[in-house]
């Protein structure tokens, strides 16, 4: 088998401010054509600084040097596999790029005239009919900019409608295995938090549900399937628990990825929900963002979406903003259009049917590290996975090695890590998601690196523990880098 | 389909490693009752040129080679070619987060100089990684400043972008941090201290200014900071419009620095995504939301960088965050970063004075509405009509005339906020400043 | 290993009563869980504290841990060696490393603490 990582010759780079020396330009403007202004006549001299002091002079070549090299360093999709549990790191298709890149799209300015935008106001009037009817719910908004912001939305929608119905109530149950993401969210909707435990078998607890929800609770913020890959078997259940107490289901939905084509929220109770198009939908994820989290929404909460609201009227689209009941912007302009453009595109070339092969490779993928590597690493939670699968590092640990170690180790074999430590109730967590864009080649690759791995485990531990060794870096020294914060370049 | 690279006889291979036949009973094991039992009522996937037809239609159904005068928080500059080029590198385009910082060196190394620019820039001590945009930087930056203060009442200026007041109510809303609203001079456009100093009170945990306002203007943040600071409570200062800082004087007094960076080459994209920054001094710098990057050695004692003061953020804090925030607009900021490097330091000074000399020759022939200094951006009243129609009449020569101010500002019009940048010419001004010309009853020349 | 003159709480704290002030930290076990200390979160002097309740906390790298006062009173002192050297902390938490100086509003409260051997014993059986 091909081994993916050789020796690589990488190049040094200092930064900007280190390469810079007066004089030295990469931009050129063009000549003015109208008076130059005095800048402290017009604006004040007290208003006019000096110089930007320490900002850099470089030119072009330096300047496409320097991001060059510094790209070299970095790891993506296009290199190989990421197995990062609840990521859905797929490929970034490069049409979508192209497209988001049309003029008439691209400048197109959020305050320019409703007859000269319908083809954004289509783009996006598509991509909600789309996103609903893959969701099974009824209404869409695209104004949240990330998961995050969307789960804010989203819990903002739900007070808001029990506030309308006399009681906006005080608390929202979130399970121990959920992102961090939903009771910080939680907080600043104003709701506290109330942690409900998962059951032995890594399940939501119906019977521990049962108990928790009264009067007092709003919502149950879920993920499903859970963060351990595994359906939520008794969700209609626990959706009708809830909404027999006057109380919403939440549902997160970083996980669509083991579900499109496959089964629908708005089908099993959920009433409103986030989606990840950064995830599920393959727009990239650039090093951390930009994203988008749109929210679907049931009939009942669809009054108080965020304004405006996208409308049909005499063969135009209009934008409505006369909702009384909204919760208002969450966003100034529409929503991450750019991002949405992308997400379409994705859609597009997929269609309905290959939506759902997609979720159907993607869940094969995973079931298959299951078994490849059930042998050697230990299963905490036996039920039947989708889309990922949760393992844990007791085998290794009773020799010193842990699963951050384990991940470390895996860059030598030129993967990027899985998801270390996560969920929370898997003690030592490796969380692994290949996604459908690898094929079995790099699968087999990161099955074999893995079981190497476990090897290396009882032969040579401190090799585990002490990698990377391959890498141009070394591990990093994050404890002196949160004692003593370094967070700009200073002159010497 | 081209993006997934199994082959049928592979697929079986898998199954049945994974002892089953069909792949469906993959998913055998879900309840009946939740299984979708029909296709998904979506056309089926088209190619690839098909894909680039469909947006091109839709793209020619915007507006197209027409010259705009709007800004409004949203800006037409130049965007560099290395712009598009360095991102679109795929180590950049397709990375992920830099938790794993032996293989994101390139991310974390660009990160941080984008964290020490926008220091640079507005002469804060730290900045952030970036939030999602200007308008939730603003009520992230009002959750600092509560933290920070431990005091929950905020006060915002009416000359602070209408759309971010709105988000700023929305966040406030549930968290019992009160919302008052104080105004601006109708001569200068500049904010009304008089009006700020009456209504603050010890319980004022920030005072929230922009500058270049909404109307463009220069606005008061130093004579603002004073009385916030007499009152034990920060000073929030906003920018929308970020070439400004290469020519305006840094907030030194500001506590909080709030923006957005769109300006800096991130297309305007019909509104997103764009890239938000918060800045700030010394001492809040714990209190930042958002991912923050550092400097360290790894164990060759080689300089590196990682994403640090984690303990900070939602994955860790959980409800005790500073923040629910968990991306950061990496490849957006990225943008920037690259647009800062190309224009450099003589560079964005020389394009925020084009700026200034283009707006400023627009306003000799169009007669500002307020007498305070202003950028880029400025107000001016419609005469004849209102300016809803002049727009429509200017339409009709290709122009997008200004954003008219009626919507939020219900005493202003008969007004418009014109922008005019580097890239507006000559000739469409003077074919702007004619047509506003000539609806007023009495002809005003330079 | 654990001082026979401090008394222990579940939540892995002790403190040394002494009249009617006492000296607060955390203890060995504590930092043994954390791990490396990167930064402690204090009150200020003057502060008021209530036992069973949050006084601050203490941060690692990738954990943040509250810090719940076995007593209540008035903050007097402040270890302020901490901010610049949070290591101390793993080094020497049951010295040089307290974090708190409190006057106890409520002396009588030392009675529903734990010895230092039931303390021995609760980490050992935790463990």
């Amino acid at each position: 088998m091909i081994k993916k990582v050789r020796p690589h010759l990488s190049q040094n780079e200092a930064l900007l401010f280190e390469r810079s020396s007066p004089g030295k330009r990469a931009y050129q403007l063009p000549e003015l054509d109208v008076p130059e202004v005095d800048a402290r006549a017009a604006l004040g001299a007290e208003n006019v600084r000096s110089e930007i002091a320490g900002f850099p002079e470089v030119s072009e070549v330096e300047a496409i040097r320097h991001f060059t090299r510094l790209s070299t360093w970095n790891y993506a999709i296009d290199h190989g596999m990421y197995p990062l549990g609840s990521c859905t790191m797929k490929y970034n298709p490069r049409i979508n790029e192209l497209v988001a890149r049309i003029d008439g799209l691209a400048w197109a300015h959020p305050y320019q005239p409703e007859a000269l935008s319908q083809g954004c106001m289509d783009v996006m009037a598509k991509v909600e009919a789309a996103l609903a009817e893959i969701t099974g719910m009824d209404a869409v908004t695209l104004q949240p900019a990330a998961g995050a912001h969307g789960e804010l939305t989203g819990i903002l929608l739900i007070r808001a409608l029990l506030e309308k119905r006399g009681n906006p109530r005080q608390k929202i149950l979130i399970p121990d295995s959920a992102h961090g993401t939903n009771p910080a969210t939680a907080a600043i909707a104003g709701y506290a938090v109330e942690n409900i435990k998962s059951s032995e078998t890594g399940a939501l607890d119906v019977g521990a549900l049962e108990q928790l929800v009264n009067e007092d609770v709003a919502a149950l913020m879920v993920t499903n399937p859970n963060t351990l890959g595994v359906f939520e078997h008794n969700i209609i259940q626990a959706a009708e628990i809830l909404h027999r107490k006057g109380a919403l289901l939440y549902m997160d939905g970083a996980n669509m990825n083991a579900l499109v084509g496959i089964a629908r929220p708005g089908d099993f109770g959920v009433d409103v929900m986030h989606l990840n198009l950064h995830k599920t939908f393959s727009t990239p994820h650039g090093g951390g963002g930009p994203g988008a989290g749109p929210v679907a929404v049931k009939k009942q909460l669809e009054p108080f979406l965020p304004i405006p609201r996208i409308r049909r009227a005499a063969r135009k689209y209009i934008y409505d903003y006369n909702r009384k009941q909204s919760i208002g912007r969450v966003r100034a302009y529409y929503g991450n259009f750019g991002v949405l453009v992308r997400a379409l595109a994705y859609i597009l070339a997929h269609g309905g049917p290959g939506l759902r092969n997609a979720t159907v490779d993607a869940v094969l993928n995973a079931v298959y590290i299951r078994k490849k590597l059930e042998p050697f690493y230990d299963l905490p939670y036996p039920a039947p996975n989708l889309h990922e699968v949760v393992f844990s590092d007791k085998r290794q640990t009773a020799r010193g090695v842990h699963t951050g170690d384990l991940a470390k180790r895996l860059i030598d074999y030129g993967f990027h890590p899985y998801t270390v430590s996560f969920p929370l109730i898997v003690h030592g967590a490796l969380m692994i998601e290949p996604t459908e864009t690898e094929g079995k080649l790099e699968i087999d690759q990161f099955v074999e690196a893995m079981i190497s791995i476990a090897g290396e485990v009882e032969t040579d531990p401190q090799l585990v523990k002490n990698a990377p060794h391959g890498t141009r870096t070394s591990r990093v020294d994050e404890v002196t880098a949160a004692r003593k914060p370094i967070l700009r370049w200073k002159p010497e | 389909m081209r993006y997934l690279p199994k082959s049928d006889s592979e697929r079986r291979e898998m199954l049945d490693t994974c002892g089953v036949t069909s792949a469906d009973e993959l998913f055998a094991h879900l309840p009946d009752a939740v299984r979708l039992n029909r296709p998904l009522a979506l056309d089926p996937g088209i190619s690839e040129y098909e894909i680039v037809d469909y947006f091109k239609k839709r793209a020619a159904q915007n507006a197209n080679g027409y010259a705009s005068f709007l800004g409004a928080g949203v800006y037409q500059h130049y965007r560099p070619v290395l712009v598009d080029t360095v991102v679109s590198r795929g180590e950049f385009l397709t990375s992920y987060t830099p938790y794993q910082a032996e293989i994101s060196q390139g991310t974390l190394t660009t990160i941080f100089e984008f964290q020490t620019m926008l220091c640079q820039l507005t002469g804060m001590d730290v900045a952030n990684a970036s939030m999602y945009d200007g308008s939730t930087a603003v009520p992230e930056a009002a959750m600092m400043a509560v933290r920070a203060t431990g005091k929950g009442r905020v006060m915002v200026a009416r000359s602070v972008h209408p759309e971010y007041r709105e988000v700023l109510r929305t966040y406030a809303r549930h968290q019992g941090m009160p919302i008052h609203e104080f105004g601006y001079l109708e001569d200068r456009g500049t904010i009304d201290l008089e009006d700020l100093a009456h209504h603050i009170d010890p319980l004022t945990a920030a005072v929230i200014v922009q500058s270049p306002n909404f109307f463009g203007v220069i606005d008061q943040v130093k004579a603002a900071a004073e009385i916030a600071h007499k009152h034990g409570a920060l000073l929030i200062m906003v920018f929308t419009e970020a070439v400004s800082l290469g020519i305006l004087e840094p907030p030194a007094d500001a506590d909080i620095v709030a923006g957005e960076l769109q300006s800096f080459a991130i297309s305007p994209c019909y509104g997103g995504p764009f890239a938000g920054v918060i800045a700030t001094k010394e001492k809040f710098m714990r209190q930042l939301p958002g991912r923050l990057v550092g400097q360290t050695t790894d164990s060759r004692g080689n300089r590196a960088f990682c994403l640090t003061l984690s303990t900070r953020e939602q994955h860790i804090r959980r409800e005790k965050a500073t923040s629910n925030i968990c991306t950061n607009q990496a490849l957006i900021a990225l943008m920037a970063t690259v647009f800062m490097t190309v224009y450099g330091k003589r560079g964005l000074r020389e394009l925020a004075q084009q700026n200034l000399s283009k707006a400023h020759y627009l306003a000799t022939r169009s007669q500002p509405r307020f007498s305070g200094p202003f950028f880029n951006e400025f107000v001016t009243r419609v005469e004849g009509q209102s300016p809803a129609e002049l727009n429509k009449a200017l339409l009709k020569t290709k122009i997008i005339g200004g954003l008219p101010l009626a919507k939020h500002y219900p005493e202003l019009s008969d007004c418009m906020l014109l922008c005019a940048t580097e890239m507006s010419t000559r000739e469409s001004m003077d074919l702007l400043a004619t047509a506003l010309a000539a609806t007023k009853p009495v002809e005003v020349h330079a | 290993m654990y001082p026979e003159n401090f008394r222990y709480t579940k939540e892995h704290e002790w403190v040394l009563v002494e009249g009617d002030s006492a000296t607060i930290g955390i203890t060995q076990h504590a930092q043994e869980e954390l791990g490396d200390i990167v930064y402690v979160d204090l009150p200020k002097a003057g502060a008021q504290i209530e036992q069973g309740k949050s006084l601050g906390s203490v941060e690692s790298v990738k954990a943040v841990s509250d810090v719940y006062s076995p007593l209540s009173g008035e903050v007097t002192e402040v270890n302020a060696t901490l901010a610049e050297k949070p290591e101390s902390l793993n080094q020497d938490p049951h010295g040089a490393a307290w974090l708190v100086k409190v006057k106890l509003s409520n002396p009588g409260e030392i009675q529903s603490l734990m010895t230092a051997s039931d303390y021995s014993a609760y980490v050992g059986a935790e463990k």
